[in-house]
């Protein structure tokens, strides 16, 4: 493992050493980059289901499938953005045997002593820790983390995890809570966003536990 | 009484508890933790505010020091 780049920073950063630093800059940039690239696509859709109409109206069921794909496009990309907050497979060891329940108790206190009274009792009802950094308001799982924007009106989605399959489910979110509070742009710039967008839009794909914790996080960002 | 953490896959290990006055539990714990550095573990002092800091030596004047495994966008 190479030295701390520099005193505080993430040592995970020397394995993305072309990506620029993430910051609120560049995450607004990406906010915006990622709304361009969905327009760019609906767009055609849009046209095509209000000119052929017009054209004939005969027609009028092929605008009906292309309003149809209008609509599925961002969905897709929020189902894709939704799975980095999916439970994972649970944790195997080498072996292929399945880690047991005491290893994730054992992880459960740790990451549970890690996290103030409020976020415990979140973690307890949702299985996911909400933590407030600088950038907005995370929402972490065992694969990944949620980052709803200051205002509380748009959320990201990063994939981030730690690749190790017999660690216990509290321990992947521990990893990612340590770092985020090490280094937090140094976080978001390891990470690979997956979705941006509307709240609204991924909270529909989320899970109980999931939808509850980003509920959390938009009364927080707010 | 501070305390060195390993994650794994036992959910976590303690592998060291110092006072800054004992000299040889510092040594030990010193010991243990660069030898996890070594193995390509990453320590992190958590503090009870809710701050954590990527360490390389062992800050004496932490309660808890925590060992991870490197994390990757996915």
């Amino acid at each position: 493992m190479p030295a701390l780049p520099i005193a505080g920073e993430l040592p995970e950063l020397a394995a993305v050493r072309w990506r620029s630093r993430a910051g609120t800059a560049s995450l607004r940039r990406a906010d915006r980059q990622w709304t361009l690239s969905t327009v760019a696509h609906e767009i055609p859709f849009l046209v095509t289901a209000a000119g052929l109409p017009a054209l004939d109206p005969l027609l009028a069921p092929v605008s009906v499938f292309a309003l149809a794909f209008a609509w599925a496009i961002p969905e897709l990309y929020a189902a894709r953005g939704a799975g980095v907050l999916r439970a994972a497979r649970a944790p195997r060891r080498a072996s292929g045997a399945t880690v047991g329940a005491a290893p994730e108790d054992r992880a459960l206190g740790l990451l549970g002593d890690l996290v103030g009274h409020d976020a415990r009792e979140l973690l307890a009802r949702t299985g996911h820790v909400v933590a407030r950094g600088e950038l907005g308001v995370w929402v972490l799982g065992p694969a990944g983390a949620l980052l709803v924007r200051p205002g509380g009106r748009r959320v990201q989605c990063w994939c981030v995890r730690v690749p190790d399959a017999e660690l216990p489910r509290s321990d992947r979110i521990a990893h990612l809570l340590l770092a985020l509070r090490a280094d937090e742009p140094g976080f978001a710039t390891v990470a690979n966003l997956t979705f941006s967008g509307a709240c609204w839009r991924l909270r529909r794909r989320l899970a109980p536990g999931g939808r509850a914790a980003l509920a959390a996080a938009i009364v927080a960002a707010r | 009484m501070a305390r060195l953490v390993r994650m794994d896959h036992t959910g976590h290990t303690v592998l060291a508890h110092w006072n800054p006055g004992d000299a040889g539990a510092v040594d030990a714990a010193r010991d243990a933790l660069h030898a996890e550095l070594g193995r390509g573990y990453l320590a992190v002092s958590s503090e009870p505010d809710g701050t954590a800091t990527a360490v390389r030596e062992l800050p004496l004047d932490a309660d808890l020091v925590i060992l991870r495994r490197p994390i990757a966008g996915g």
